[in-house]
């Protein structure tokens, strides 16, 4: 195995599309190092890519938010002024293992690692990111729910990198939360995870909404019907009961030792409900 | 493939060392350079046993590549004592007596350091969070979380 560093885009994607063997990115480590000490993949190359700028970096732009694909979950939670943007998608990623794991798991291998489970990234498709990924043939904008195929594959190219995450500009009363269930309350794997956003007119009227479901699926799903029930009412128990049924209804579920397929379903709704009701607050404080 | 030479910052000294691909961190630090102090407990990233800061950060070292350390700035559980005088973290977990076997406690003091860095007045529940992937089978935890509490109101001049 060969470990790469480099310090620049076109370097790390020269590299990963020239390797004719079996090439890994290497962000944070805690999903690809735990995996290749399982021998469950043995990569002929690992490419760093935390010593690219552009990949550790959280800035303001248009009006919203770009976050390189190589930034810690607990940068993200540091940052003030992101963590009041998207207070919902912070809370996914605080989510995300012990504070040991937190120093180092990033956005982008979250995401990249593709278990339908990841706690950031149904917070990510409720916000509307849309992803920018370079690769050999150039760059291309992508929505994040479109990422993730199954467990552990991509729609990614070979020699292709997610280099950063795009939040929108939104509205002033307007928020976002996520709720996952666990059996314990830290360090575990979510049952259920369900990440609202939603954004009020000057009436309290809810003018736009995204719903992402996790750990009930192949993948994480963006629910449009779920968000569609939110839209254009003033987000009264009529329209969360709506939303809630529409969750469940789009929960595809296994059974497995951490929950039954029941269970999950019916516990997606009801964390859709309360996720709703925690970025309704937030949005009428803002 | 040749070895990787890395040169890092551990405990304040400039160290050199020579890895291969597949060493973490924690490979190196134990059968390398001999700083035995900081433990393997999973191997995984579960347990905390091997947490060292890194550029100010705490981690499992389990979960580094040797090679990553290139320029890095280390601190094991040896450089926490200044010669013989003992932290106050060190000297509060004998006080309350918060470990029995030992496997879990260089991680635990590394861990609980870098919270009293950031926060030298948390509540019980914050060193509680914090300390979440810290694994202890011996002490049932409350003796360990007394004494971060001892000590950070120590600390703070208490």
């Amino acid at each position: 195995m060969r470990y790469e560093a480099p310090e620049s885009l076109e370097a790390a994607v020269a590299l990963l599309n020239e390797e004719s063997g079996t090439a890994r990115v290497l962000a944070g480590g805690t999903d690809l190092i735990v995996q290749m000490r399982a021998q469950m993949i043995e990569p002929d190359l690992v490419v760093d890519i935390k010593n690219i700028d552009e990949l550790r970096t959280i800035s303001q732009e248009n009006g919203g938010w770009r976050v390189g694909a190589a930034v810690t979950g607990a940068e993200m939670n540091e940052h003030a002024a992101f963590k009041a943007a998207w207070p919902g998608v912070c809370e996914g990623t605080d989510l995300i293992g012990s504070t040991q794991i937190q120093s180092r798991a990033t956005i982008g291998g979250n995401l990249c690692n593709a278990s339908p489970a990841a706690d950031s990234v149904p917070a990510m498709i409720a916000a509307g990111v849309i992803l920018t990924i370079v690769g050999p043939g150039g760059s291309r904008e992508l929505p994040v729910e479109e990422l993730c195929v199954s467990p552990g594959k991509t729609t990614l190219a070979k020699g292709e990198i997610v280099v950063s995450f795009a939040f929108p500009a939104r509205g002033a009363v307007a928020s976002d939360a996520y709720l996952r269930l666990t059996p314990r309350t830290e360090m575990d794997i979510a049952v259920v995870g369900v990440g609202v956003s939603l954004e009020l007119d000057g009436d309290g009227t809810c003018t736009s909404a995204r719903v992402g479901l996790g750990a009930v699926a192949v993948k994480a799903l963006l629910v449009e019907e779920a968000a569609n029930a939110l839209i254009g009412t003033k987000v009264d128990d009529a329209a969360v009961a709506a939303l809630a049924a529409a969750t469940s209804a789009a929960a595809k579920p296994i059974d497995d030792k951490r929950g039954t397929k029941e269970y999950r379903i019916k516990i997606a709704g009801v964390l859709a409900k309360r996720a709703a009701g925690i970025a309704l607050e937030r949005a009428r404080q803002n | 493939m040749a070895k990787y030479h890395i040169t890092a910052e551990i405990n304040g000294d400039e160290v050199e060392y020579l890895c291969e691909p597949e060493q973490t961190l924690l490979d190196v630090l134990r059968d390398e350079l001999n700083f035995t102090g900081t433990k393997e407990g999973c191997g995984s990233g579960d347990c905390g046993a091997c947490t060292v800061m890194m550029n100010g950060r705490h981690v499992c070292s389990c979960l580094v590549m040797g090679a990553e350390a290139s320029g890095a700035k280390i601190e094991t559980i040896e450089g926490m004592a200044d010669g013989d005088n003992l932290h106050t973290l060190q000297e509060k977990f004998i006080e309350h007596a918060a470990l029995q076997c030992g496997i879990c406690t260089p991680g635990i003091l590394v861990a609980s350091k870098a919270l009293l860095e950031r926060n030298p007045d948390p509540t019980e529940t914050e060193v509680r969070y914090w300390l979440a992937g810290n694994l202890c089978r011996c002490t049932g935890y409350d003796k360990i979380i007394r004494a971060v509490m001892d000590a950070a109101s120590e600390m703070r001049g208490n």
